[in-house]
């Protein structure tokens, strides 16, 4: 079959799935070496607390790409994508309950409503949970698109929650906070700017199917 | 079925198209692979510490040892030195070795002044020359975690008596060498520097407090405050302030830099206290270093029946 790569879609999803797991890979690996540093449990947090926001920024640049660049067959990869941000993100919460919570479970609620950042990050979480749920075909077509995709805009609520999040825990460095930030923004405003310019109702007249 | 146009030797055959295909693919996910791995590492670094001091010769301790608990095992000297809050290097507690790797602190000078008899400037020799002896103290982080360090210096005391404070002096006010040009991710660091702490004069003669200038038995590494630090046992870490350059006694309450970064956060006491929590976690219990588990935190620092009676009738609420 004469198929060029950027059709082959399986292929695709095998690149972008093996190397959004090589950071898990690599933590376990260091993990099971003793290389991951005197406090173990605090970098996996932080590590997969970033990986999140990493995947999160990587879902959002798919639009943009397809847009400017017209790189369509990257929305094939998007799901998977944001499954990974949910993977790392619910190994963050895990780290959190064992690394921050000693494995106390019943003491999170109360750590929750003392601590807004905790809140915040809890919140963003479980905004992803539908999202991860509804990534199926059968869930897409059970939806129909048009809901679907609005559902999936939380994407963007993730997001923002993830960055305010990751800034109200930094002591005093926030570079890298900021440039999340900044990731973030720039993207979801890509998206602002596009919708106002190019009103999105669709013109007056008979619908073609 | 070939396109009647294009002749036959021009195109290409199957086998020839698959091999590019594979050896496309195979470039892909050797490609990706590297370049991922690569990002990983470079924002994860992992590099081990080696102790590289030189060695320093102890004397027998004069005061009774404040004996350790049955549980206070000392931390590795690659825990201790690999795992560092030193905000002038980075913020990053994994990264300060290696970014402190050339920290240059030959020709140091300690200056001692301010409300004293005998203002003096001490040379890295002479604070050498000072009988050192080793303690093993509890060091708790205001963040949640802790150690056991055995350090090597002298009580702060002993180089006060040297300056004799006057009777107006109530404070000792610390600073932290500062050099930019040394010191290049400083500006992010988010604070203000010279970091400077500060002791009122009775917490800085009480025979606990230390200049430490070495640990397990060698000379500080550059991380952990070559080459002369403060060490005040029964206070959270940000209170030992590192790399010591000037001391100034006062007759007032100094300014302290992670006070002046956020004061509902970080008093001028920052004493060790679980019944008070940080704004944004607990300081009910702390994660000592090399352990799985979590421990109770100890008042004081486990040093309560030392320094307890300094603190008599304040209300450690407030007095945070």
């Amino acid at each position: 079959m004469a198929m060029t790569l950027s059709a082959d879609t399986h292929f695709q999803r095998k690149i972008v799935f093996f190397n959004g797991l090589l950071p898990a890979l690599l933590l376990i690996l260091d993990s099971w070496r003793g290389k991951l540093g005197a406090n173990p449990l605090e970098f996996v947090t932080r590590t997969t607390g970033v990986l999140t926001l990493v995947f999160l920024v990587l879902t959002l640049l798919v639009t943009p790409l397809r847009k400017i660049f017209g790189w369509n067959w990257l929305l094939k990869q998007r799901r998977l994508i944001g499954l990974l941000a949910f993977f790392y993100g619910f190994v963050h919460l895990l780290a959190y309950i064992v690394g921050d919570r000693d494995w106390r479970v019943l003491s999170i609620p109360d750590d929750v409503s003392k601590r807004p950042f905790i809140a915040i990050g809890m919140a963003s979480l479980f905004l992803m949970v539908p999202l991860a749920i509804t990534s199926t075909n059968a869930m897409i077509k059970r939806l129909g698109g048009k809901r679907w995709a609005l559902l999936h805009r939380l994407t963007y609520l993730v997001a923002i929650g993830g960055v305010v999040h990751y800034y109200m825990i930094v002591k005093s460095d926030i570079r890298y906070p900021v440039l999340f930030g900044i990731a973030i923004a720039v993207l979801l405003g890509y998206r602002a700017w596009v919708a106002w310019k190019k009103p999105n109702k669709p013109p007056a007249g008979p619908k073609e199917s | 079925m070939n396109d009647p146009e294009i002749p036959a030797n021009e195109v290409t055959p199957e086998s020839v198209f698959l091999r590019r295909r594979f050896f496309m693919k195979a470039s892909i996910w050797a490609g990706s692979t590297l370049a991922t791995a690569g990002l990983y590492r470079a924002f994860s670094p992992r590099s081990d510490v080696k102790n590289t001091g030189a060695a320093i010769s102890t004397i027998p301790e004069t005061m009774p040892q404040i004996p350790l608990g049955a549980n206070d095992k000392p931390n590795t000297f690659s825990e201790i030195a690999g795992y560092n809050n030193y905000y002038e290097f980075s913020t990053d507690k994994y990264e300060v070795a290696a970014k402190a790797r050339n920290f240059v602190t030959n020709h140091w000078s300690l200056e001692v002044g301010g409300l004293v008899q005998k203002p003096r400037t001490f040379g890295l020799e002479d604070l050498l020359k000072m009988d050192a002896i080793e303690r093993t103290y509890r060091f708790r982080c205001v963040e949640g975690w802790s150690m056991v360090i055995p350090w090597v210096g002298f009580p702060l005391s002993r180089l006060l008596a040297m300056v004799e404070p006057m009777s107006q002096a109530t404070h000792v006010a610390f600073e932290t060498y500062y050099d930019i040009k040394q010191m290049p991710e400083s500006p992010y660091a988010g604070i203000d520097l010279p970091y400077v702490e500060g002791l009122r004069l009775d917490e800085a003669m009480h025979p606990l407090t230390l200049m430490a200038t070495g640990l397990y038995g060698k000379t500080l590494p550059n991380q952990n405050g070559a080459p002369v630090r403060l060490v005040v046992p029964w206070k959270y870490g940000f209170k030992s302030i590192k790399s010591v350059v000037k001391i100034t006694l006062t007759d007032r309450q100094p300014p302290t830099t992670w006070n002046l970064a956020g004061p509902e956060e970080y008093g001028f006491y920052s004493n060790v206290n679980p019944t008070v929590n940080h704004p944004r976690w607990s300081q009910a219990r702390e994660r000592r270093i090399g352990e799985g588990g979590m421990r109770e935190t100890l008042m004081f620092n486990g040093y309560a029946e030392q320094v307890a009676h300094l603190y008599a009738g304040m209300d450690l609420r407030r007095n945070f």
